[in-house]
């Protein structure tokens, strides 16, 4: 027990670190959503210790260090991490091409609710590299999951079964 | 079935009251913004993730300075004498005219001219929202920074204050979208607003008419209206003026003078300081070592507080020049 959440807490402080490392500036844009993906994942894995309450404290963290709304991507991650845990013990046997898919609407989904927000504060980016993220975050998933699995697996945490 | 039970609330329900309280708080913080304590006591929770991504970079500072040749000093302090010596010379000019610009305003029965404090501070290097133009300080209400605080570079304007933690605090500059500032153009007086635009060189002087006495190379200045930024700091030079026959307003662009992307460390500003400006000025200079004392305490030795000798003129104690 004490080791998953080790484990799941710096995974996660990684993927704050990522969020807010500095980029070049063509790739600022393009930057995946580290802390959505990780989120993923340990909800998928570990959906007893990870659910809607721990997304939402991520969600405020995140909106304190990109200085949006308070709730702003909290409101996304939560949305995101509850179909993700309903539906784990599928998408746990999906192949990773259908679990990127699933993540892509899931990703798209929370950039919306962003942009939404964004336009009723009348500061919606007229880009559209504002889906940017969805995308590059649904290529790196195989990749986050695979990293992520391996290190579960290398420190033996169990899954545990909630059912 | 047991977990049944162990695991309280269905996570529906739970969704269901997440998300009503993520629309509650997004409210919250928009009208009444009210939610600064929240946010100042999260922000020290990600301080530490923020200051070890900016780590590497000051490192590479730090190296950059630790490993430099005594000739590479020696030039450089040699320049900086120089240097030192013409502001000199030029500070000379200025204390005398400001001198007797004290004594003709008090001629005039004018309001004397505000004293300003200034702090040097950081920028912690991290990437926030890409569509905003935010950037994160290494000064927080530890330092008496406060939320609407202007900051400035060497060369001009670059922002405000929107949010303070304890030890950080997040700036917005003068080019975010939703960033307005009253300035004014320095050849004429005329007044305008800049608006931000989203991109870190452009700032747009909306609204004003065609036959508004403008030119490319003007100087903007902050006119001090919005009672947030203290007057007669450089803001911006004009660089498009047009006259589009079928809009009602001209449409002219601006650059900003401050080096909104390139600069490292910004200077907090603190007008009107009421302390300082009631004390004496060998007063005023004690209070200061005391707190440069406390900062270097602090383990930092990159602060410098520098206050400018500009008090209050008061009628008894004129010194003449």
């Amino acid at each position: 027990l004490n080791k998953t959440l080790r484990i799941g807490l710096i995974t996660i402080i990684v993927a704050f670190m990522l969020a807010i490392i500095p980029l070049p500036d063509w790739a600022v844009e393009f930057r995946p959503d580290w802390v959505t993906l990780v989120l993923i994942y340990w909800a998928m894995a570990v959906p007893s210790r990870v659910g809607v309450n721990v997304a939402w404290f991520a969600g405020l963290l995140l909106d304190v260090s990109y200085g949006t709304l308070m709730g702003q991507h909290a409101i996304g991650l939560v949305l995101v991490i509850y179909v993700i845990h309903l539906q784990h013990q599928r998408l746990r046997v999906a192949s990773l091409l259908q679990q990127a898919i699933v993540i892509f609407f899931l990703l798209l989904l929370k950039q919306l609710l962003t942009l939404w927000v964004d336009g009723m504060l009348g500061r919606a980016p007229s880009s559209w590299l504002y889906f940017m993220p969805t995308i590059t975050s649904t290529f790196l998933w195989p990749w986050t999951y695979l990293i992520l699995r391996d290190l579960q697996r290398k420190f033996d945490i169990h899954k545990q079964h909630a059912y | 079935m047991q977990t049944l039970f162990i695991r309280g609330p269905s996570s529906t329900f739970r969704m269901i009251i997440l998300v009503i309280a993520s629309i509650a708080l997004m409210t919250v913080d928009h009208r009444w913004k009210s939610l600064e304590m929240v946010r100042s006591t999260l922000s020290s929770v990600l301080y530490p993730l923020q200051y070890t991504i900016d780590l590497p970079i000051r490192l590479y500072y730090w190296t950059d300075e630790v490993i430099s040749t005594q000739q590479a000093l020696l030039d450089k302090n040699r320049e900086f004498e120089a240097r030192h010596l013409e502001n000199r010379v030029q500070l000379q000019k200025l204390d005398i005219i400001e001198k007797e610009n004290d004594r003709l305003r008090q001629l005039l029965s004018a309001t004397p001219k505000t004293t300003e404090r200034l702090l040097i501070s950081e920028i912690i290097n991290v990437d926030v929202d890409p569509y905003r133009q935010l950037i994160l300080l290494n000064k927080g209400s530890s330092n008496d920074v406060y939320q609407g605080q202007p900051i400035i570079d060497a060369q001009g304007v670059m922002g405000q204050i929107v949010h303070v933690g304890p030890i950080s605090s997040s700036a917005m500059l003068i080019t975010d979208a939703s960033h307005v500032l009253p300035v004014q153009i320095d050849r004429t007086g005329l007044r305008a607003n800049a608006f931000g635009t989203g991109k870190i060189d452009q700032l747009d002087l909306r609204y004003l008419p065609h036959n508004a006495d403008i030119q490319v190379g003007d100087v903007l200045i902050t006119s001090g209206l919005g009672g947030v930024f203290p007057p007669n700091y450089p803001v911006a030079n004009i660089t498009k003026v047009e006259r589009p026959a079928g809009e009602p307003f001209a449409l002219i662009e601006a650059t900003p003078i401050a080096q909104l992307d390139k600069s490292r460390e910004v200077l907090l500003v603190w007008q009107n300081e009421p302390e300082l400006i009631e004390k004496k000025p060998d007063e005023s200079n004690t209070n200061n070592s005391g707190n440069a004392d406390s900062d270097s305490s602090d383990n930092n030795d990159k602060i410098n507080e520098i206050t400018e000798k500009k008090d209050k003129p008061s009628t008894q104690t004129q010194e003449q020049p």
